[in-house]
């Protein structure tokens, strides 16, 4: 079986972020960049398919500039088998531009399962699985919290309002992580040498126009310094009081 | 005449979802002030009956799609309908909730548009006919405001955020029923069961109150404090990451960066130090109320109001004190 992740490098999700002189991106100075955490889920659970099905290869692959071969070898240390970076200049991209040029990677590759993380801690899209899953015409389940892998087909859950949905789809199928699906592991001493020397081969696609333009970055309103209403029960009546008549929360 | 609004209107079981309302009263200010007609679509089996309550919100026309295949949420099938009612209409903007539903759906619309999609909305206006967007970045320590390029603008609103308007019951919409040409092949993924979660309560991301607690917990058990809480104030019961990796809750109760966005009118936080990712999750809401023991906590930066004290004695207070009064 032939599982491709794709994974995307983000800030570190402690990182401060600072807006650019031109006021429509971030400032990469001091950011320390890390493998998308919902992708580390995604890396995991390609990792116990595999080493449930006994034959399997992992590839990861990365849309980015140079930078985010980081993240691939995070992947690789991991314990993934093989790493592709579609290489791009290091520019904002939407994400059905992203999404575009990861179906275009994709399109000679094999694979019987497509993993993606539910969402970049970067952007927030919460786009590039599914978008890749319709232009590749397969099925794709959104924010996976449990996942079979069995007789040429998945079923999966994931989460709803009050609930849960259980959904099948046949191979090739793709899927978004969801925090919950597993526990990642720490990469070992070994995978991470391992890592470290692997070639990560790089393959070109032409990017297509852009559809979703930052017009403007700002920081989110600071909010007004809270007020402690007072120290243990004894302040209760007095925010109580406040909730109702000044807040009118209640 | 400008091109029209289309929204999705999300229903499940025959019935709308909180947030539905929210959308189709967001279409309506936008198509007023672009003088567009607004359109909703409806999707599921036998769901004709309802069509007629969107109009009290304001769509101009109710595009009913029904099929025994939707009876359940088909990710393939919802975006197969909707993108050829989308293009029929010729519509410039589409919206829908970003709810579990709306984060699978946008965008695979917006692929099979060829657009770009703004998920996770917290703000629209108009510059002409183009639409900006405003939603959080990292986790909320940015706002963007997003345009489009060229193509249909699509945009999914956060639950909780938008303001529905009151129903008007004289205002009307014309129905307009459609036949739904999908073949069982067009559908790969398929919604064999949906399961409700115990006690099927309301989920966190539309509930306008939220009692969530922390590490400071100190074990499962004492939830037991922050429901009886949570029920007074008919509210629903969230949690740290720290209390759910404990195994403490479950993880569709996490707030946070790898949890939920939650805009609750009011959401108090028991015994949660106020990390950075958890705030991701819940600074957009409009009330922050802390009790933490310790007065250096950072969530007392974040909270409107605080209260420094051992949360085992505050909480029951609070539910005695809300009591007394109701
Ligand atoms: C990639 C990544 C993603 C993350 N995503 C999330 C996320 O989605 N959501 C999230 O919440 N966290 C997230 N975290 C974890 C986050 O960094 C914090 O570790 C977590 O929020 C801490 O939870 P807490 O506030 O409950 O615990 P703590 O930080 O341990 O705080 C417990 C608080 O309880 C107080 N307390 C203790 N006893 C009492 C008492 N008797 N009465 C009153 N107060 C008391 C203490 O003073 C303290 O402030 C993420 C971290 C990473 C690295
Ligand atoms: N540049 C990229 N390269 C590879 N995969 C990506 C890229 N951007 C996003 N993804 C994948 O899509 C998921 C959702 O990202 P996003 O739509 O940006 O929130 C991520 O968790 C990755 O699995």
């Amino acid at each position: 079986m032939k599982i491709v992740v794709c994974v995307k490098q983000v800030p570190d999700t402690e990182a401060r972020i600072k807006i650019a002189g031109d006021k429509k991106s971030i400032d990469p100075t001091d950011i320390n960049w890390i493998l998308n955490p919902y992708d580390e889920f995604a890396v995991e659970e390609a990792l116990q398919i595999k080493e449930k099905s006994g034959d399997a290869q992992i590839i990861v692959v990365s849309v980015g500039p140079e930078r985010v071969v980081s993240a691939l070898r995070s992947a690789l240390a991991m314990g993934a088998d093989d790493a592709v970076l579609v290489k791009t200049d290091d520019v904002y991209l939407d994400s059905i531009t992203t999404a575009k040029a990861l179906a275009e990677a994709l399109k000679d590759m094999e694979y019987d399962l497509l993993l993606f993380g539910k969402q970049g801690v970067d952007d927030d899209s919460l786009a590039v699985g599914p978008m890749v899953a319709e232009l590749l015409g397969v099925g794709c389940v959104t924010r996976v919290t449990d996942l079979t892998v069995a007789d040429g087909a998945i079923e999966a859950k994931r989460e709803i309002e009050g609930g849960a949905e259980v959904v099948t789809a046949k191979l090739p199928a793709a899927i978004t992580a969801e925090k919950g699906l597993n526990e990642p592991r720490y990469p070992a001493l070994r995978g991470i040498m391992m890592a470290k020397r692997k070639p990560i081969p790089e393959k070109q696609v032409a990017l297509a126009a852009p559809k979703l333009k930052i017009r403007a970055l700002e920081y989110p309103p600071s909010r007004q310094a809270g007020k402690i209403v007072g120290e243990g029960v004894d302040a209760v009546p007095e925010l109580v009081k406040l909730l109702r008549e000044e807040a009118k929360a209640i | 005449m400008s091109k029209p609004v289309f929204v999705i209107a999300e229903q499940r079981d025959g019935a709308f979802r909180k947030p539905t309302y929210e959308v189709v009263s967001e279409g309506r200010r936008l198509a007023d002030k672009l003088g567009a007609q607004l359109i909703a679509i409806l999707l599921g089996d036998s769901v004709e009956s309802i069509a007629a309550e969107l109009g009290h919100y304001g769509a101009d026309k109710v595009v009913v799609a029904q099929s025994g295949l939707f009876n359940n949420y088909s990710a393939e099938g919802y975006t197969q309908v909707i993108s050829k009612a989308v293009q029929d209409a010729g519509a410039g903007i589409v919206l829908l909730t970003a709810s579990a539903l709306g984060k699978d759906l946008g965008p695979r619309l917006a692929a099979k548009l060829d657009t770009g999609l703004a998920n996770d909305c917290i703000g629209l206006s108009l510059d002409g006919e183009k639409l900006i967007c405003r939603r959080p970045m990292f986790a909320g320590k940015v706002i963007a405001d997003v345009e489009f390029e060229d193509g249909i603008q699509i945009a999914s609103l956060r639950p909780n955020i938008f303001a529905p308007t009151a129903p008007d019951t004289s205002k009307t919409a014309a129905i307009e029923n459609v036949a739904v040409a999908i073949e069982a092949t067009d559908v790969k993924a398929l919604v064999k069961e949906v399961v409700a979660s115990a006690g099927a309560k309301m989920d966190l991301t539309e509930a306008d109150i939220i009692v969530s607690g922390g590490r400071g917990m100190k074990g499962p058990e004492n939830y037991a404090i922050i429901e009886e809480l949570a029920t007074v104030l008919s509210g629903v019961v969230g949690a740290s990451r720290a209390a759910v990796d404990a195994g403490w809750r479950p993880h569709a109760d996490q707030v946070g960066q790898t949890g939920k966005t939650v805009s609750p009118k009011l959401y108090i936080a028991c015994g949660i130090s106020g990390a950075i990712q958890h705030l991701a999750g819940m600074s957009s809401s409009k009330c922050i109320v802390a009790i933490n023991k310790d007065k250096e906590a950072p969530i007392f930066e974040k909270a409107d109001y605080g209260i420094v004290g051992d949360l085992f004695d505050v909480v029951p207070a609070l539910t005695a004190e809300l009591k007394k009064n109701m």
